[in-house]
């Protein structure tokens, strides 16, 4: 039985879909409820160890999302495995928070999506407006019945773009998130990340940077409504009916600005290249373009 | 390398993540980035005197001593960095008190032979194998 969506804020209600954020009010008023499950889900492996809200699991994207051999998610059985051994059943609420904004908490949604899990939404602040709004934290182990979620086969062809789709691509809406430095060539990685097996630097031909952080506001939450319009829409120059890919390095924060365009602008048709520079960075001749602008193929 | 080069403490740590069940393992590394001393004052002072980890994707920085030929060495990472923590004290608690040839002996692969590989991911590793490179440089320059 779903959970009924957070009315409470006016900043919401002015989204494309107001009922994929929940204030962390709404959340703490809430814990315990059948049928909504808390999700943690961070960059730090054993951040969720440190302190966890009080009923939420982890999900892990490295160790639990991705699968352990081949470079890409896991499949129907493992998902269905996972959400089993998690607890979570196919109807369930299901609340996702966690570190850096959310950039884990949007890349877990990005995939329970890609299984079609209808309703998940994420903590607007995520894990650090918890904790700075002094709620409780705990360290107990979150032990929830286990459940029987049905194998559910990926459905890859609405949310994800692959390599060979972004080559066909080039030249629409192409929207690179990652920083000014890694846009233009100057690194392969985000600035204080480790160097990560990316061989060339630069992006995709015609692909604009919108730095996926642009779309935060100071207090960590998303921003308005209309401050995003003004970056996607006006800024970006996106339309209605625009087919639009994300990238960045390994698909985490495209994941953040892929939440934004669709649950919060309502753009339709918006794939996550999860690939994303790891894979076009040090694949043979797709080509490239370094410097502050898009380029053209 | 042979694996008598390994200083007993550290070997002591990966025989305790080894014979500890692989999904308790996550425990066990808390225990230590729960236990990562604070650093001296004077050393707090002087940030200058610290060397940043790249290979960590969280801030951290370490800062080792070589007194008689005994190395001490520091480290801190935010507490909103756990992983990186744990890693930081597993070597804090391994290098501090060994002479410099026994700092420069351990095995380069001591990071993939504790049994985290799994739990933490080999990307995630990558990190303590940074550390451990720098503070060997840091024993070499400052024997």
């Amino acid at each position: 039985m779903a959970i009924e969506f957070d009315s409470s804020s006016p900043k919401f209600a002015e989204y494309a879909e107001p009922g994929r954020l929940v204030t962390t009010e709404w959340l703490a008023e809430r814990l315990g409820t059948p049928g909504l499950v808390v999700v943690e889900s961070d960059e730090d492996v054993l951040l969720y160890e440190t302190g966890h809200i009080p009923g939420a699991v982890k999900v892990d994207w490295h160790t639990e999302l991705n699968d352990p051999v081949v470079r890409d998610y896991v499949d129907g059985e493992g998902f269905a495995e996972l959400l089993s051994r998690k607890g979570i059943a196919r109807d369930d609420t299901v609340v996702i928070y966690g570190d850096k904004n959310n950039w884990w908490a949007a890349y877990a949604l990005w995939v329970f999506s890609l299984f079609g899990h209808e309703d998940v939404r994420l903590l607007d602040g995520g894990r650090d407006r918890w904790i700075s709004e002094g709620r409780e934290l705990t360290r107990a182990a979150t032990t929830r019945p286990a459940t029987e979620y049905p194998v559910v086969e990926r459905d890859d062809s609405a949310i994800r773009a692959y390599k060979e789709d972004v080559l066909a691509h080039i030249g629409n809406p192409l929207i690179d998130v990652r920083s000014p430095e890694e846009y233009s060539g100057e690194r392969t990685t985000a600035p204080a990340y480790p160097e990560e097996g990316a061989l060339r630097a630069g992006h995709i031909p015609t692909a604009q940077s919108v730095p996926w952080a642009k779309a935060v506001a100071e207090d960590g939450g998303f921003k308005s409504r209309a401050e995003l319009d003004a970056i996607y829409r006006d800024g970006a120059g996106l339309k209605d009916g625009d087919d639009v890919v994300a990238y960045c390095r390994i698909g985490e924060r495209s994941s953040h600005t892929w939440f934004v365009l669709t649950h919060l602008l309502g753009f339709e048709n918006v794939r996550n290249y999860d690939g994303s520079w790891t894979e076009w960075g040090s694949a043979v001749r797709v080509p490239i373009v370094t410097g502050a602008e898009p380029g053209a193929l | 390398m042979s694996a008598s080069d390994l200083p007993d403490i550290l070997a002591d740590i990966r025989d305790g993540f080894l014979e500890t069940p692989e999904a308790d393992r996550l425990l066990l590394l808390l225990e230590y980035s729960d236990e990562l001393p604070a650093v001296s004052d004077e050393v707090a002072n002087h940030p200058e005197m610290y060397e940043r980890v790249a290979e960590c994707q969280s801030p951290v920085y370490i800062y080792v001593e070589v007194n008689d030929d005994i190395v001490t060495m520091h480290a801190t990472a935010p507490p909103e960095a756990p992983t990186t923590r744990g890693f930081a004290s597993i070597l804090v608690q391994g290098l501090t008190g060994l002479t410099s040839d026994e700092v420069l002996a351990i095995p380069d692969d001591y990071p993939q032979s504790i049994g985290l590989t799994k739990a933490v991911s080999p990307l995630r590793i990558g990190g303590m194998t940074g550390m451990l490179m720098r503070a060997k440089k840091q024993v070499r320059q400052k024997r």
